[in-house]
Order: C-alpha cells, then sequence, then structure tokens
C-alpha cells in the first residue's frame, strides 16, 4: 500500500464523514418509521420520538394484523409476486431462446418488432381503454398479462443465450429433445445467474408496482398491498381500519386500550413496515446477483 | 415457438398505438374507437392554447433538467468516494446501505418522506426547532417553493446508491498500475481522481448521459404522484405525464388527454434520436 500525504489523509477523514452521513440519512428514516410503529401512538403524539421507542407496544400491528383488509392484499401482492415472475420469466426466455436460434427465419424482423415498442407506445390512455374493452378490469390477470414479456429482458436473455456453445443444444436436439426441451433442460438450468437476477428484479417489480392496481381495480378484495397503502396513505381509511378491527373481534377490555393508544399515524408507520419488511428482509442476500445483473443490462448498449 | 410471445406483444403494445388515434377523434365511451367522430387536431390546438401547457411545460422542463443536472453527477461522485474508501467491510455496509431505497416502492419512499417531513413531530421540523432555525413546524410538503427540491432531493436519495453499480464496476476495471506510475509521479489521490479515474470511466459516463438526455421530458411521474398529493402544489408539480392521468382518469377528458400524450411522445422520440446522433459524434472523437 501506497504512504499517504497529508492532503489524502484529510480527503480520506472527510470521505469517511461523508459516507457516514449518507449511511444515516439513508437509513434514519426507515429506522424512525419502524420505531414509530413500535411505539404507542399517543405517547408518539407528544412528539420526540427519534431513535428508540419510549412506550414500546405491539398494539398498532395488533390492528394492522386484525384488519382482513391487509392480510388480504398482502395475499394478492404475494400471489401476484410469485404468478407474475414466474410466468414474465418463462415467457420472456422462451422468446429469447427462439430469437437466439439461427435456424429461425427472419428472426431480425421479430427482434425489430420487439425492439420498437422500448421506443414507442400507444400511452396510458390508450391502454386504459384496450384493456377495459377486453373486459379485463377487475380482474387479477390485469396486473400479470399486459406486462408479462419484457423486452428488455428479453435482450439481456438472448444476449446470454447467444454466448453459450452452439454444440450443446445441438448434441441434446440429436439426442431427441425438441427445443422445449432443450430450453428447460439444459439452457435455463446453465443460465443460473441470469434467470436469478431477472427472476430479482421482475419480483421487485411486482411485489413494489401499485399504480396499474389503481387504475385497473375497483374490487377492494383484489387490491395489492401497495395500492391499499397508497389510499390509506391519502386517505382517513385508517380510522375506519381502526374502528373496523377493534368494532369485530376485540374484547371491550382490549377495545378501550387500542383505541387510546393507536393513532393514524402509528397506524400507517406500522402498514409501511408490513409492505416493506418482505423486501428488507431479502436483498442482502442477493447483492451478489443484482450487481451482476446491472452489469448486464448496462453492457447490452 | 415464439410466436405466442409476439402476440402478445403485439396485443399489448401494438394495439395500443393504434388506439393514438383517437388522440384526432371524439372519443366515446360507448362507441369505442369505431363509431367516433373524427375532428382533426381539435384537442392538440385545446392543448396548446389552454393555460395549463406552459404550466405543465415548463414543470416538465425544469423537473427534467434539475433531475439531470444534479441527480446525474450524484452516483458518480458516490462512487468515487466509495472508491477512496480502504476498509472493506465498511465500504460493504455502506454500499448495501445505500441500495436499500431503490428496492422500495415509492409508495413506502413516500409514507417515510412524509413522515419525516410533518408538521406532527416529524423528525426534520423537530431538528431545525431544536436547532433553532425556524420557531414553529413547516408543513415542508404544502409549500410550492420546496417542492422541486423535494422531488429532486427524494430521488437522488433513493436511486444513487444503485445506480453507482455500474461507475464502481468500471472504475475496478482500471489497471491498477496507472494509479502506481501516477502515484511515483508525486500524484496525490485527488490528482489521480482527475487525471485517471475519472478519463477512463468517461466512455461509461458518456453512454448514461445519452440515455438520460432522450429520457428528459420523462419528469417523473410515480414520484410526483405521490408526493404532491396536496392540490397546492399543481402550480409546480404538473408534468406532461401527470396531467395526461389527471385530464384522462380524473376528469374523463379521455381524447384530450390522449393528445397530450401523443405530443409528448412526439417531442421524446426526436430528443432521443438527436442524442443518439450526438452519440455517434462524441463516439468516434472518444476512440
Amino acid at each position: 500500500m501506497m504512504k499517504l500525504s497529508a492532503g489524502d489523509k484529510v480527503l480520506q477523514v472527510f470521505i469517511y464523514i461523508l459516507m457516514l452521513l449518507l449511511g444515516f440519512v439513508t437509513l434514519y428514516p426507515f429506522w424512525n418509521s419502524l420505531v414509530i410503529s413500535l411505539n404507542s401512538g399517543a405517547d408518539t403524539a407528544l412528539g420526540g420520538i427519534t431513535f428508540w421507542p419510549r412506550s414500546p407496544t405491539l398494539d398498532n400491528y395488533e390492528v394492522v394484523f386484525r384488519d382482513s383488509r391487509i392480510g388480504q392484499a398482502f395475499l394478492i401482492s404475494a400471489l401476484r409476486t410469485v404468478s407474475g415472475t414466474l410466468l414474465s420469466v418463462l415467457f420472456t426466455a422462451v422468446l429469447a431462446y427462439g430469437l437466439s436460434r439461427h435456424e429461425l427465419m427472419g428472426r431480425k424482423y421479430y427482434m425489430v418488432f420487439c425492439v420498437v415498442t422500448m421506443y414507442f407506445s400507444g400511452g396510458l390512455i390508450p391502454t386504459f381503454l384496450l384493456l377495459r374493452e377486453f373486459g379485463m378490469m377487475d380482474t387479477f390477470w390485469v396486473l400479470i398479462i399486459p406486462g408479462m414479456i419484457s423486452v428488455y429482458n428479453m435482450i439481456i436473455f438472448r444476449t446470454f443465450f447467444l454466448g453459450l456453445p452452439a454444440g450443446l443444444a445441438e448434441s441434446a436436439r440429436i439426442d431427441g429433445c425438441n427445443h422445449i426441451g432443450v430450453l428447460i433442460r439444459i439452457i435455463l438450468p446453465i443460465s443460473g445467474p441470469v434467470v436469478a437476477t431477472l427472476s430479482l428484479f421482475t419480483a421487485v417489480y411486482h411485489w413494489n408496482e401499485w399504480f396499474s392496481a389503481s387504475i385497473y381495480i375497483n374490487n377492494p378484495n383484489l387490491i395489492p398491498i401497495q395500492t391499499l397503502l397508497k389510499q390509506i396513505l391519502n386517505s382517513n381509511i385508517v380510522t375506519d381500519q381502526l374502528l373496523q378491527a377493534i368494532g369485530t373481534n376485540a374484547a371491550a377490555q382490549d377495545r378501550l386500550s387500542l383505541v387510546q393508544t393507536v393513532t393514524s399515524k402509528s397506524l400507517i408507520m406500522a402498514t409501511t413496515m408490513v409492505a416493506t419488511l418482505p423486501i428488507v428482509l431479502v436483498y442482502p442476500f442477493l447483492q451478489k446477483y443484482f450487481v451482476k445483473g446491472v452489469l448486464i443490462g448496462s453492457i447490452k448498449e | 415457438m415464439v410466436l405466442p410471445a409476439l402476440v402478445f406483444i403485439f396485443i399489448f403494445s401494438y394495439l395500443p398505438m393504434y388506439g393514438v388515434l383517437m388522440a384526432f377523434q371524439d372519443y366515446q365511451l360507448f362507441g369505442g374507437f369505431f363509431n367516433s367522430p373524427w375532428v382533426g387536431t381539435k384537442h392538440f390546438a385545446a392543448f396548446f392554447s389552454s393555460p395549463d401547457f406552459w404550466t405543465v411545460m415548463r414543470n416538465t422542463i425544469v423537473i427534467s433538467l434539475l433531475k439531470l443536472g444534479i441527480g446525474f453527477p450524484a452516483p458518480i461522485l458516490l462512487a468515487l468516494m466509495l472508491n477512496e474508501i480502504r476498509a472493506l467491510l465498511f465500504k460493504r455496509i455502506i454500499q448495501t446501505v445505500s441500495y436499500l431505497p431503490h428496492f422500495l416502492s415509492w409508495v413506502i419512499v413516500g409514507g417515510v418522506v412524509g413522515s419525516m417531513l410533518s408538521t406532527d413531530n416529524g423528525s426534520v421540523n423537530m431538528l431545525l426547532l431544536k436547532l433553532n432555525l425556524i420557531h414553529e413546524p413547516v408543513s415542508f410538503l404544502s409549500v410550492p417553493e420546496y417542492f422541486w427540491g423535494i422531488l429532486v432531493g427524494t430521488g437522488i436519495w433513493k436511486e444513487m446508491g444503485f445506480a453507482a453499480i455500474v461507475y464502481l464496476a468500471a472504475i475496478a476495471g482500471i489497471d491498477p498500475h496507472l494509479y502506481e506510475a501516477a502515484a511515483i509521479d508525486g500524484a496525490g489521490r485527488f490528482k489521480q481522481i482527475q487525471l485517471i479515474t475519472l478519463p477512463c470511466i468517461r466512455p461509461v459516463i458518456i453512454i448514461f448521459m445519452i440515455l438520460a438526455v432522450g429520457n428528459i421530458l420523462n419528469a417523473g411521474f410515480e414520484d410526483i404522484l405521490i408526493l404532491a398529493t396536496n392540490p397546492v402544489l399543481r402550480d409546480v408539480s404538473d408534468v406532461i405525464d401527470t396531467y395526461v392521468y389527471r385530464m384522462g382518469f380524473l376528469n374523463n377528458r379521455y381524447s384530450y388527454a390522449a393528445a397530450a400524450g401523443l405530443f409528448k411522445a412526439i417531442v421524446s422520440v426526436g430528443l432521443l434520436a438527436a442524442a443518439n446522433r450526438a452519440a455517434r459524434k462524441m463516439g468516434s472523437s472518444l476512440w
């Protein structure tokens, strides 16, 4: 290691301080929200809640978990994430595999056909009206099917497939395997990193996406968690939520204590944490995949 | 076997393109695309002469330029600084933390930011009160003057760490001998960043710059919908995309909204083409 000059040392110290500050500014808002969600709402209203809960309680979460809509929305999000990711990654891989095969006639034209849609689109309103004319409003599938083929992901897949040794697929073909078999038994298993990365990105997208549900879905039983959270943030339905939760299945004693401690702010923070946690728990472990994924994605340009 | 996927693309991406024709119609809900009367450029004329036009254009351009001017260099700066850190564990932790907001939805980020800035004992107000910088809580998200700052700042805070990945990878690919040679010649870290790191990652910076320029009319959509819930902010927050959304879904003026959307699409394609040409020119001067 080279010796550092005095100027370099000053620079080092400056950077360490700045990075610590950055880490703090990034983490603190989430930490503070977590703390508020774990603190009695009535106590939070007095102010001064920063790093630790002053009057720790799980009441906020109790109300959140008692609310059947939140459980339902969580379930819809989970279903959407799993089925959306499986279908999208599979269909996109099939398309990419097809377009990576040299014997496919006119594959250049098919490529252009796909890539055009990355730059031109009908726009929000025509897409909405089309889906409505298809009668897809208020169905679960409207959240998954329109975006099932991702051209961007297809290009990443295809680039990767083109880099695989051609003999691999050929020998399987000679052994009597059809194309679907080649893709599923040979190509996908050796494409681990790409499949992992694209699945991760697709899953995060599906878990986080709230806008399409907000315009395509009215049925309260089909609302994903993020869309519900957005509705909660924008209105006073938290108060109903509170009343509903304590009105139905709580003993009189419980009701009294919940009304006294839970506020809309503490409830919003608890709901936010419920929507946040699944991703916060997994993303650090997937770091090596997405770093790789970002790089594959940026090289294709 | 590619056929089903191509049919999907045709249905969900190409059919809506046909729908842009409705910008030239008076779209009627029950008539559909085929039975609505043609009205030529009436909706475009209405959009251009509407008083909203200039507000929306100004906001779109100002917000995009702010995001480009401040949001674009931020991850480069972060990557340069992370690269100077010798303690590997510390570096990893800071990096992992810096990605975090990228993986959360705008709804969550909006809720957390709203809580931080709220007058109801939000941490920012508490801090400013303690420091005696203000004397009563400020409702940050309902003051038009602060909105652009909050919007751009939140965007940087959310995406900076993730965007830095590519630059860090580019920096990692630089030949270490270059630094050794520079150090022997007496260059300090600062000089080394200036004379080696930056020139070496210039191609990557240029590529991303071009992509960003092509995107310039996308001032934002989700972030604005989430952060600008207070109608007081409309004069500073409405951009073309949110305007299309508002006109289309909240006022049910489908054709008018489609016209505004089509206008944006046309200008965007023009900018993309211009950026691509610039790319070719810069590309040739680079090598």
